[in-house]
């Protein structure tokens, strides 16, 4: 019989902290080896391109390059991944698994998708290299859209399919067709959720050792999972799971794109460090972060609410598009979270779900912190809040008359989650959490008194209050090996890695209390293979759940040998010894007794034997793999303030009741929930992917991607409550996820709350000043991923006179900045070369082409001007007319402006003024050149 | 994210620094701070091929006030600046925009001088010296000039200064009597480049009307804005609610023609320039009378 837990429930301070806050911890850049090389990946500029040349030699002949290489290089290492989770047991699913490629055989389907690959002595060098690749590449129609991407005639991310349909998946329960038709009302919207980075604070890294006289070869990696990549490698490099090491060290952050994707650069570094029999190291810069990791979701869905006069659910039914991104490498987890998490802590009889997964051109889409619960939490608790508005009622007061009674565990909501089986909840109690929320908010009291006080005065807050579950802690399985060690101290090694999590802490606290020894002396290892062989990694909210119960029953087995060699050594029986402070004594006799230290020796016998049956050592290893994993729920409440006139909101507090069943460490919970909270808020208004209609990344640095910061993001105020899980001996959820899951719908709700007056309605996520601008005055959202340039310019002469003077490159060469030549190719057709630089950007050449069509002369053409140099492309299109004036003659121009590569991805800030500023001089220069001639 | 290759040079003087520019015209850049500079040459969008360090040139940096104004040397930190009594005395609306500008820590490191000369559009600096009327000094081969604040920036990242010409000193008159400034932006988080930012100043006349008003507007134009058509509309006026919200239209329909981007839309633009005007002149209006 284990004691009473000591230290599970107790604030004690990580054990990893010293280590991390003295700079002391190992992570994957600190990785320096004796001649050590380093890479730099060309990477596709285009969303959407067909590769037809490539010229490597000159960067191989560059001094201090190793070796370049490209798809054709690679030979038969060159693999599409593998597909690394297969699609649940639906009928009538249809799934195409399309995964990512090691580099660009023959056409790119993202915007950083590696093309080749430079090894050189220093990174410097290895970048300066890059410069002398030559590319041909024949520029595709890029898929962006989810819905244009389905209809006919779209590009097609892989042309081995008919469409761009990555998968379609339907789940029901019961008949959501005859909930609707009893309906009181029906609540139908459509709501959007975009993309996001996970924006970890350490990047990818991969670093690589080949030991050829050992026939060794180590990888660190930033990897949640270093068990999968190091069986992974070892098939793929045709070697042993026992020659290959996989080290993730300490990493910084992992929020779900670290998994085990097999990136490209992941499986190209080790292959490079054999081949090349020297250590090589990739560390992945912010620059290469924003495409070349994956990333969150973006979603579109129309859904609808069946409900009864009094706010009971009767049904829902939810049609969404999924945007896989250009690969489906992770399968279906992300959507089928979606699907299972919607229904959260209510009683839905009938549920309809439909989701068509779409293949874009743009970055993988796998699991990032909340894995695509939020999105299901989001269009349920949006429909909620319309459907109180809708019915009169409290936003409260319909959650409280929908959720699952006490008695309703376990709850089977017949959904199948990410673990390829439906969804059992198997423990929650959800009512309580509302109430303890709305007081700690002080919800009564803020709607009937503050919020109408303050509205008088001219201010404008909001409340809001939503609810979600979480399904956790899914299986397969995790491992522990728990060893007393001579010395007294005591060792844990498990197969997941870990990213922050305190898992060095929350494990030991879980064996100190088992084997009652102090937590500092518990010495804990995480993301070595060679300390644990078998496992699957940190993901999913699973770690503290799976691992940590895993431990748990290793403590527990080696407590049970501590008592037998006890039993031995001290001639007692096991009723007598009492186990306390590391030591065994015998009741009664305080000090007689036997350290744990003195017994691992005596356990590991110098002379006379080891019995059969029997093992030396205190030391066990067990398993943990539940059929299901456990359910935790939470409610979040925040209040907001607006400020219609300039569109801004300030989050004024935020309040967390958390239900991960048992804590373990209730501090390193609440930094998981302030952290997740963060991340959400990030999700909810700062944070999004914005990408043109070329499929061009337009804020690809922090400089335009918004994360959060520490003044942006409130102190959570937390509360918890304890409802165990009956599943495992501890009685543990997961909590990993959990903040950043319902904040997106908190964020909703309490501004809509404070603009009330104002009849804005939310139904997209993030939302930002700017488009709550467009809510307020009710204007149709702009486009704002393309730069229009239309106006007007009125030339001193006639029209023919103008009309001639467009067509002649000698003039038109004036019209273009900084051009060094332009010449006539062919009708309509002008090839050039132009060196323009801007501010801070030094002048680089650019080849150009200009193409025009749709010729009327004098009245009308179209033109496209292509421009291609070192920092990007652009193309523009320009629609021109001329009109005769009393002053000339009027050219009305409208001009669409896209620009790839890194001035795509940093530029954009500037992108309006610099066109608007060229097409003024260009226009002013061209006049100049007609008074010359007339 | 590595820079291209360069070659650097770390002078001492001002001469040695002007020669090494002139040596390499148009190839070198000087590097004050390097917090816009550095980040562009490592996405190699900036290459120069020559870095001059103007950090160990102690005569470039340093604050002194003097009975007509107050003189910055241009090297000198962001963060000295917000921090000196002189400056919070005798050019409150420098202390009052300077917290604005990034973070404590490239605060640190950036200077006045390479805020000015960057000439980002979205800067709060170059708008408030636009706003004091200030003079820039440059130095070159040509010897020393002066140059008003508002004829220095001539367009997109573009200024007077010549590629051999260094910006030595910035001269900020003193305020004038019954005078008032204040500075209001609104950025995304705090210490982002504004979506919209006004630098006023405002001095009354005995009858407590307005004398003189100089509004600058950032993050709306290629870059600093002179709001002259905002200035004329309450010129003259006494201070009424209504004349500062004629004011502040005057700077939204008017003086402006504010770019678009994934941030802002020109409409949303316009709307915050209306609002932060009426703001900024409101602010500056209650310390001018308070004086
Ligand atoms: C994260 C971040 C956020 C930022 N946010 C803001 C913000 O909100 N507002 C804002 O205004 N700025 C912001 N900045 C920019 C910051 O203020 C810089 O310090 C400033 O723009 C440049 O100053 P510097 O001294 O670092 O100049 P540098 O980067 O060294 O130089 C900038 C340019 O000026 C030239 N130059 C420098 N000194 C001289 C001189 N004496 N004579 C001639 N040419 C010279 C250089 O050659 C270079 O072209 C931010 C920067 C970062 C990294």
């Amino acid at each position: 019989m284990a004691p009473p837990p000591r230290l599970v429930g107790k604030r004690v301070l990580r054990n990893e902290d010293a280590r991390l806050l003295t700079g002391r911890a190992l992570f994957v850049d600190d990785v320096r080896l004796e001649g050590m090389l380093h890479v730099a990946f060309l990477r596709s500029e285009h969303a959407h391109a067909r590769l037809k040349r490539i010229d490597v030699s000159a960067a191989r002949r560059r001094p201090g390059v190793v070796a370049v290489y490209t798809a054709a290089d690679l030979g038969d290492y060159w693999r599409p991944g593998p597909l690394l989770v297969p699609p649940p047991p639906i009928p009538g699913l249809e799934f195409h698994a399309c995964t990512q490629v090691p580099l660009v055989k023959d056409k790119s389907r993202h915007v950083g998708e590696p093309i080749a690959m430079v090894v050189a002595e220093s990174r410097y060098v290895a970048e300066d290299a890059l410069a002398d690749i030559t590319l041909d590449v024949e520029p595709l129609a890029a898929v962006v859209d989810l819905e244009a991407a389905l209809s006919r005639g779209a590009p097609l991310v892989h042309e081995q399919l008919k469409s761009n349909r990555a998968a379609h998946v339907i789940q029901k329960k019961g008949d959501y067709d005859a909930a609707r038709a009893a309906a009181h009302k029906v609540i139908t919207r459509r709501f959007l959720y975009d993309r996001g980075i996970s924006a970890a604070i350490e990047n990818r890294a991969v670093a690589a050792r080949w030991d050829a006289r050992a026939e060794e070869l180590t990888v660190w990696d930033t990897t949640q999972a270093p068990i999968p990549i190091r069986n992974g490698l070892a098939a793929m490099l045709g070697l042993l799971e026992s020659q290959v090491r996989v080290i993730a060290p300490f990493v910084g952050g992992g929020f779900g794109p670290k998994i085990m994707m097999f990136y490209p650069e992941e499986v190209l570094v080790p292959w490079a460090a054999m081949r090349l029999g020297r250590p090589v190291k990739w560390t992945e810069d912010r620059r290469e972060n924003f495409t070349a990791t994956t990333q969150e979701r973006g979603q579109v869905h129309d859904a609808e609410l069946a409900v009864a006069k009094d706010g009971k659910i009767l049904g829902v039914k939810d049609v969404f598009l999924h945007d896989s991104g250009a690969y489906d490498s992770y399968g279906l987890t992300v959507p089928i979270n979606s699907q299972c998490t919607l229904l959260g802590p209510y009683d839905v009889p009938n549920y309809y779900t439909e989701f068509t997964a779409v293949f874009t051109n743009k970055t993988l889409v796998t699991p990032v912190r909340g894995a695509g619960r939020q999105h299901g939490v989001f269009v349920m608790e949006r429909l909620l809040d319309f459907a109180a508005r809708a019915l009169g009622l409290d936003r409260l007061e319909i959650r409280r008359r929908n959720y699952l009674p006490p008695g309703a565990f376990p709850f089977n909501n017949e959904i199948i989650f990410q673990d390829s089986a439906p969804l059992v909840y198997d423990s929650g109690d959800y009512a309580p959490a509302l109430e303890d929320a709305a007081r700690m908010i002080g919800y009564e009291k803020f709607v009937r008194e503050e919020q109408p006080r303050l509205r008088v005065a001219g201010r404008h807050v909001g409340v809001g209050v939503v609810s979600y579950i979480e399904g956790t802690g899914i299986g397969p399985y995790e491992g522990a090996r728990v060893t007393i060690e001579p010395s007294g101290r005591v060792r844990v090694a498990t197969g997941v890695g870990t990213q922050g999590q305190g898992h060095f802490t929350a494990f030991a606290q879980i064996v100190a209390d088992v084997l009652d020894v102090p937590v500092e002396g518990v010495h804990v290892v995480t993301g070595d293979t060679r300390e644990f062989n078998w496992g699957t990694g940190t993901f999913a909210s699973r770690g503290a759940v799976v691992a940590g119960t895993a431990c748990h029953a290793a403590a527990v087995a080696v407590r049970d040998k501590i008592v037998a060699v006890a039993t031995r050594v001290l001639n007692q029986p096991p009723e007598k010894l009492e186990l306390a402070g590391g030591r065994v004594t015998v009741k009664g006799a305080k000090d007689d007794g036997i350290s744990y230290g003195a017994l691992a020796t005596r356990a590991n016998p110098l002379r006379g034997a080891v019995k059969p049956g029997t093992e030396p050592g205190l030391e066990a290893t067990a398993y943990y793999g539940p059929d299901r994993g456990s359910t935790a729920s939470g409610v979040h409440a925040m209040i907001v303030e607006v400020d219609p006139e300039t569109a801004m909101v300030e989050i004024q507090r935020y309040v967390v009741v958390h239900d991960c069943g048992k804590l373990i460490n209730p501090m390193i919970v609440e930094g998981q929930i302030q952290g997740g909270v963060a991340h959400g808020i990030g999700n909810a208004f700062y944070e999004q992917l914005v990408y043109d209609d070329t499929g061009q990344l337009q804020n690809a640095s922090f400089m335009d991607y918004l994360l959060p910061t520490a003044t942006d993001v409130p102190r959570v105020e937390i509360a918890h409550r304890e409802t165990p899980s009956p599943l495992n001996p501890i009685g543990l959820k997961g909590v990993g996820e959990a903040g950043c899951i319902p904040t997106g719908a908190a964020f909703a709700q309490a501004v809509e709350d404070a603009l009330a007056d104002f009849g804005v309605e939310i139904t997209e996520i993030p939302l930002s000043p700017d488009k709550l601008f467009d809510l307020l005055k009710k204007t149709r959202p702009k486009k704002r991923n393309v730069v229009v340039l239309e106006g007007s310019f009125v030339f001193a002469g006639p029209r023919a006179a103008v009309w001639d003077l467009l067509q002649d490159p000698a003039v038109l060469g004036t019209a273009l900045p900084g051009a060094m030549r332009l010449e006539r190719t062919g009708d309509g057709h002008y090839d050039g070369l132009m060196k323009v630089g801007i501010g801070p950007v030094t002048a680089a050449e650019f080849s150009v082409r200009i193409t025009l069509r749709d010729r009327e002369p004098p009245a009308r053409y179209g033109m496209i001007v292509e421009g291609k140099g070192s920092f990007g492309f652009t193309r523009g299109t320009a629609q021109v007319a001329l009109a005769d004036h009393k002053s000339g003659t009027e050219m009305t121009y409208r001009a669409e402006v896209q620009v790839g590569g890194t001035i795509a991805g940093v530029g954009q800030r500037l992108l309006d003024s610099v066109a608007r500023r060229m097409t003024k001089q260009g226009l002013e220069a061209l006049n100049k050149a007609l008074a010359a001639r007339l | 994210m590595k820079p291209a290759p360069f070659e650097y040079h770390r002078p001492g003087t001002v001469e040695e620094a002007l020669a090494v520019l002139a040596r390499h015209s148009g190839d070198a850049k000087p590097l004050a701070g390097g917090q816009s500079l550095i980040p562009a040459m490592n996405f190699r969008l900036a290459r120069p091929a020559v870095l001059v360090d103007l950090n160990r040139i102690p005569a470039l940096a340093g604050i002194r006030g003097s009975a007509d104004g107050l003189r910055i040397g241009a090297m000198t930190r962001q963060r000295a600046v917000e921090r000196d009594a002189t400056v919070a005395r005798d050019a409150p609306l420098v202390a009052e925009a300077l917290p604005h500008i990034a973070h404590p820590q490239i605060r640190t490191r950036g200077t006045v001088g390479g805020s000015l000369a960057h000439a980002d559009p979205a800067a709060e600096l170059p708008a408030v010296m636009v706003a004091l009327d200030a003079t820039f000094d440059l130095v070159g081969p040509r010897g020393r000039r002066s140059i008003a604040a508002t004829e220095f920036y001539t367009g997109l990242f573009t200024t007077a200064l010549a590629p051999d010409e260094l910006l030595v000193e910035i001269a900020i008159p003193r305020p004038a009597p019954r005078s008032g400034s204040a500075f209001v932006e609104v950025a995304r988080r705090h210490g982002d480049y504004a979506l919209a930012g006004v630098a006023a100043v405002v001095a009354l006349d005995d009858a407590g009307r307005c004398r003189a008003a100089r509004i600058a507007l950032l993050s709306v134009g290629d870059g600093p804005v002179l709001a002259r058509k905002a200035a004329q509309a309450i010129t003259g006026e006494s201070l009424t609610a209504e004349a500062i919200k004629g004011a502040a239209d005057a700077a939204a329909s008017q003086d402006i023609d504010p770019p678009g981007d994934i941030h802002a839309s020109a409409a949303y633009r316009r709307q915050l320039v209306g609002v932060l005007v009426r703001r900024a002149l409101q602010r500056a209006c209650e310390r001018a009378r308070s004086h």
